[in-house]
Formats: C-alpha cells, sequence, structure tokens
C-alpha cells in the first residue's frame, strides 16, 4: 500500500460533503494517522456544485495542493454524474463510490470510460432506516472507509462512537442511529 | 523637560520611541502667536467683567488675573476675534 | 508532552489566542480569517479567556481600536484579510510609527480586483513598507507557532513594532492538519503578561503619543523604525530560540530544505512550499539531481544577507511570488531577494516566476518543471525571461 491515500468527495453545498471529508480526516486522526481534510472554496451557494479533499498517512503530508489523481472518489449526489466528470484523475485501481438507489453496473455508463471499480450505496435508505431522516454523511463516511480500508472497520466504529458520545452528549439518543447507519453500510454497499 | 532635549537639530537617537511626548501641556511650548495678524485691544472702561470672552476663546488665552480682571495671553492668542464678536458691550476691539 | 492535535489553522490561530489570553481584540469579519475571531467570541463567552472583545463597524476602526488599546497598555490584537488589509492601510502605519506591539492574525487573501476570496500574497505584500514585522507560515503548525511568538518579539524592548502572522487562506486557513500544541501552562510562562513601559494609563508619566511631526522630525522617526526592524532581527532569532525548548520546534528567518548540497534552489513563502518539498523528495529519489529550497519565514525584517549566505553555492535561483507588483524586476520576493545576491556578490543564475494568484493551485508537477528550467539555465547560462508564470494560459 502507498503512503499516502488520497480522496476526492464531490457534493453539493450544503449537503455536508464538506463536514464528511473533515470526519474522515478526524476518524483517521484519532487512528493514529497523518491527515489533511480540505474543501475547494469558491463562490459557492446551497445546491451548487462542492469539492472536498482528504489525505491519509503513516507520514507527515507537506503537499498542500489540491487532488487531481486521486485513490477513491466519493460522489454524494448522483445527479452531479451528468454535469461533472467526477472519475477525471481517478486512478483504475482505485475506485468510485456513488451515493445512488441503483447498481454498479447501472451506474458505469455515466462514468466516462471509468475503467476501476464501482460502488454504490443507498445513503438515503440506509440514512432514512436508522435516522428516520435523510443525512448522507454517515452512510457515506462508512462506505469510502469500507472501500478504501484506510483504518479496520472496528477500529472505525469505535472512534466513531468516542466522537459521537462527545458531540451528542446532550442527546445520547441519536448515537444509537448514527452507528446503526454506519453498521447497516458496511453491510449495504454494492461491488 | 523633552522639549529642552529634543529640537531641529536632534540626530535620530534622541528621538523618543515613537515621538512620544512624556509630559503634560506641551502645547505651551508652542508660540502661536506668532500666527497673529490682528491683535486683540481691550478698553477696561467699557468692560463690565462678565467674562463671556473668556469660554469663548478657542486657545484658551483669555486669562482672568486676582483682581478679577481679563488679560491676553499673547503668546498663545492667534488673533481671531471671536472674543470682540462676543463682547456684549464691545470693550474688545480688532487692530493691527 | 506536547497535545496531539489535528486543527485548521484558523484553529490554531485562536487556540494560540486562547493560551496566550491578550487583553484586547477589535475586529470585523472577513473572508477567510472570519473565523478567528469568530472562535475568540466563543472563548470569551464561555469564559475561558477574559479578554475584552471590541465590536467595530469596518478595519478601518479595528486597527484605530487596536492603536488605541495597545497605546493604553493593553495586549492587543486583530485579525483580517485582503480588503480588511487594505481598508486598515494609514492605521497600519500609525501603529508602526507610534512603536505599538500589536499582533495581526493575517489570513492572506487576494486583494480586489477582480473580486476574489482565494488565497496569494497580495495583501501583506502590499503592506511590507508599513513597518510592520511580518512572519509567514507553510502549515497550521507554523502559524500557531509564530503566533506563539509574536508578542515577545513584538513587546521586547529593542523592538516595540507591530507583527503581522500570516498564513496562506484556505489552504492553511480552512484545511486540517495534524498539530502539535504546547501545554497550556508552558504557553503561559513564555507568553507572559506585558509590561509596557510607557503607556496612556499611567497615572505617574503623563504622556502624548502621535504627535504631528514636521519635516524637521519625520526622516528621524522613521530612522528610529528602521533601528527597530534591524533589531528585531536579534530578537526573533532568541525567541525562536526560547520557543524551540517548550516546543522542540526550531524557527530561523527562513527554513532551508535539502540546501546542504543543493545546486538548483527555489526560494519561496508560505503553504506552497510544502508541496515543493514533496516535489524535492521525489527529484532526489528518482534523478538524484541536488534540489533544494529556501522558505522565507520573516520577510519584515527582510534577512538580506542571511538569504545570500545560503543561497551562494548553488547554480541556478528560481525565486517563486504569490503577488503581482507590475514592476519590471518581477514580484517583492524576487526583487528583493535578486538585489541580496547582488550585494553578496553572488554568481548564479536567477529568474522570477509568479504563482498562484488569486488561488490558482500549484502542484509537484509545477515545480518539478521549474527546476527543470533551472538545470536548463545552469547549463547554458541563459535566463529566458526573469518576469514568468506558473500555470498561466498563454
Amino acid at each position: 500500500m502507498k503512503n499516502t491515500i488520497e480522496i476526492r468527495w464531490h457534493g453539493r453545498g450544503g449537503q455536508g460533503a464538506k463536514t464528511a471529508a473533515l470526519l474522515l480526516a478526524d476518524v483517521s486522526f484519532k487512528a493514529g494517522k497523518y491527515v489533511q481534510g480540505f474543501p475547494e472554496y469558491g463562490p459557492e451557494r446551497m445546491g451548487a456544485p462542492i469539492t472536498a479533499y482528504n489525505r491519509i498517512s503513516d507520514l507527515p503530508i507537506t503537499v498542500h495542493s489540491n487532488i487531481y489523481e486521486p485513490d477513491y472518489v466519493v460522489v454524494v449526489d448522483e445527479g452531479l454524474l451528468d454535469g461533472i466528470n467526477v472519475t477525471a484523475g481517478l486512478s483504475p485501481e482505485g475506485a468510485v463510490i456513488v451515493n445512488s438507489a441503483k447498481s454498479p453496473e447501472e451506474i458505469v455508463p455515466k462514468l466516462r470510460g471509468y475503467k476501476g471499480k464501482v460502488y454504490t450505496v443507498d445513503a438515503r435508505k440506509i440514512s432514512v432506516a436508522t435516522l428516520g431522516k435523510y443525512f448522507p454523511n454517515s452512510p457515506m463516511l462508512a462506505a469510502v472507509v469500507a472501500v478504501s480500508k484506510v483504518m479496520d472497520k472496528e477500529q472505525f466504529l469505535g472512534e466513531m462512537e468516542a466522537s459521537y458520545k462527545h458531540k451528542f452528549s446532550k442527546k445520547p439518543e441519536v448515537i444509537e442511529g448514527n452507528m446503526n447507519a454506519l453498521r447497516m453500510t458496511f453491510e449495504e454497499v454494492n461491488v | 523637560m523633552i522639549s529642552d532635549k529634543i529640537n531641529e537639530n536632534s540626530p535620530w537617537q534622541d528621538l523618543t520611541e515613537g515621538n512620544k511626548l512624556f509630559e503634560a501641556a506641551t502645547s505651551r511650548e508652542f508660540k502661536t502667536g506668532e500666527w497673529r495678524t490682528q491683535r486683540p485691544v481691550h478698553d477696561a472702561e467699557k468692560c463690565r467683567d462678565c467674562f463671556l470672552c473668556v469660554p469663548v476663546c478657542p486657545d484658551m488665552s483669555i486669562l482672568v488675573t486676582k483682581e478679577e480682571k481679563i488679560e491676553f495671553d499673547m503668546d498663545h492668542c492667534k488673533g481671531c476675534g471671536i472674543c470682540a464678536k462676543v463682547c456684549p458691550f464691545n470693550a474688545i476691539s480688532m487692530e493691527v | 508532552m506536547s497535545i496531539r492535535e489535528r486543527l485548521s489553522g484558523n484553529e490554531a490561530v485562536a487556540y494560540a489566542i486562547k493560551q496566550i489570553n491578550p487583553d484586547v481584540m477589535p475586529a470585523f469579519p472577513i473572508t477567510p480569517s472570519t473565523e478567528i475571531p469568530q472562535y475568540v467570541a466563543s472563548y470569551i463567552a464561555n469564559g475561558d479567556i477574559d479578554t475584552e472583545f471590541i465590536h467595530v463597524e469596518s478595519e478601518h476602526s479595528s486597527m484605530s481600536a487596536a492603536i488605541g488599546a495597545s497605546a493604553a497598555g493593553a495586549r492587543t490584537l486583530t485579525a483580517t484579510s485582503s480588503c480588511g488589509l487594505a481598508l486598515m492601510w494609514e492605521e497600519l502605519y500609525v501603529a508602526a510609527s507610534d512603536r505599538l506591539p500589536i499582533v495581526l492574525a493575517l489570513v492572506n487573501r487576494a486583494l480586489s480586483g477582480p473580486i476574489n476570496i482565494n488565497a496569494d500574497h497580495s495583501d501583506s505584500m502590499g503592506a511590507r513598507d508599513s513597518g510592520w514585522i511580518q512572519i509567514y507560515a507553510e502549515s497550521n503548525q507554523e502559524a500557531y507557532d509564530n503566533f506563539l511568538q509574536s508578542f515577545k518579539i513584538a513587546e521586547n524592548k529593542d523592538v516595540m513594532l507591530p507583527v503581522m502572522i500570516c498564513q496562506d487562506g484556505f489552504i492553511t486557513s480552512h484545511g486540517v492538519e495534524n498539530i502539535e500544541l504546547v501545554e497550556d501552562e508552558l504557553v503561559k510562562e513564555f507568553a507572559g503578561e506585558r509590561k509596557p513601559l510607557h503607556y496612556l494609563l499611567n497615572e505617574k508619566e503623563p504622556m502624548a503619543i502621535g504627535p504631528y511631526a514636521v519635516s524637521n522630525y519625520y526622516m528621524e522617526s522613521k530612522r528610529g523604525q528602521r533601528q527597530a526592524m534591524l533589531n528585531a532581527k536579534k530578537v526573533i532569532l532568541s525567541v525562536a530560540e526560547e520557543f524551540e525548548k517548550i516546543s522542540g520546534r526550531k524557527y530561523g528567518f527562513f527554513e532551508e530544505y535539502r540546501m546542504e548540497d543543493a545546486e538548483y534552489a527555489i526560494v519561496i513563502i508560505g503553504s506552497a512550499a510544502g508541496t515543493a518539498k514533496a516535489a524535492i523528495e521525489e527529484i532526489r529519489n528518482t534523478t538524484g539531481k541536488k534540489v533544494g529550497l529556501v522558505k522565507i519565514r520573516v520577510f519584515r525584517p527582510f534577512p538580506d544577507e542571511e538569504i545570500a549566505e545560503a543561497l551562494k553555492n548553488v547554480k541556478a535561483i528560481a525565486i517563486l511570488d504569490r503577488s503581482e507588483m507590475f514592476s519590471a524586476t518581477g514580484g517583492p520576493l524576487g526583487a528583493e531577494v535578486t538585489a541580496a545576491l547582488y550585494r553578496a556578490k553572488v554568481q548564479a543564475e536567477v529568474v522570477n516566476y509568479i504563482y498562484g494568484l488569486g488561488g490558482r493551485d500549484i502542484t509537484t508537477d509545477d515545480f518539478h518543471k521549474v527546476y527543470e528550467e533551472l538545470y536548463r539555465m545552469a547549463e547554458t547560462h541563459e535566463v529566458r525571461d526573469n518576469y514568468r508564470y506558473i500555470g498561466l494560459r498563454e
């Protein structure tokens, strides 16, 4: 495995792709990694396409540029596939993970000839089943960990639980739902 | 007095840090009386010692003596003439 | 034991402010520095610190209020970016000439126009002649470390100058990275309290500040500011030495990266230096070419002799500017480094590049190309154009 895993997130303003990238940086940091999590800023508004990035490594990271040849791409909104070449520069040894109820085979034609692996995860179904509302963040975060294996599943779940306990100390009732969303995602990712 | 030590011939090393001045009321050192083109002249006969001229002087150059009479500080009076304007008794006139 | 954390650059600077607990912070929000006063306001609201936060209606006012507070004797800071710094312009000069040890957390952003919110150094480089000390950071760690050192430099009796602690907008300010924090007690001891020699609230010493300096005094006053800037060089190094004792991290005027045997060098400021380092490792590992980097940390006072010394043995140098000067000589860093090299009679071939304006990204590939141009220059002794661009469509 190479030293640094590079991940690019595509989402829409307000959907939480940036937050998900920061959460991934957070949990990877807690797992002992060197991390970067950063959004690409422009005149974005709610609903406009946005990009965020992660670098995760066992060694200190000094590069401060955007990521043009990612190992993994996460697409938080399926609707972006028409307008944006989400797999641009994506390593054929890597993978793209799309938030969609469709199967990977149905998504492939929209990926402009990408030859690597394609995963889909129905974040809406998982989120509604476990949280009662549509928050794509937690499922997409779990999906990228499941696919990239940037860290061990049990370690990831342990760190996330600790983080939720801290974050939702006044709302402990939502911890279980979020943990279920993460666990369910590991079962639901479609190759 | 710092103003005694610092003057137009002082080398840069002698100026205070940030030109700070460590004394109060240094404006007294600056003789604005040199600016004057007209000077106020007081007519003690007409003056009723009302002192209306004292607070209006922008340079605090009208002093009240122990005998409760007014006196001009000609080192600082710029000759603006406000005192002459406010005097209800025409006791101050401006002369060249 | 230092504290292992991951923070954005803005969080890191705000955390440094929290640890120092300064007296007064007047500030007005502007992207991308807004988070700094926002975090500090939360610290104050939560009772973590007792800094007096002054809400002002503009940056002109925030710097004016900072000048007043600092003259009164308070340890004072503010934060801003881009047009905010521009609106402070006249006050910047006043703060410096009044010799007030204010610290400004600057999050570098391009100046309008055209309007743009992303990183470049046009804001701080425009203020390079204002009399402020300027210290730049490559990473969140450096922004934090530089901020912790800032008041000790500013308030030193031989310096008494305002200090700008600069970091690249969004790239470090909004990017989360690993960071090592210094323990609270160590920071407290290191940063201490401001003990002003002269201050307006001292009833035992009446004082006037900022008097009109006629022609008979203005030049002498400016020469005094230059002396403070010269004195700052020694103080910056001694504060860095002291900081190393509590943090284990070493700082100087600049960082020399792989310069011990370098034949080709890049001189650069800010976050892109980290990208250059990655390129250097790739080049050295694949081609064995002796490439190195001088990353400027302190731009004011400008360490001219030291830079020339660091570069005296290289064959070719590329100086990279993240701000435009519209001059005939390239950008501000290019002009100053070239002048330093000329005076020190360094014979290397020199080229100046403008890069990264308005947030234009710079990658390791770009640095590969710059080094390739340096090999060619060293070989042919021919500089094609001393005022060129990286990543410009042409």
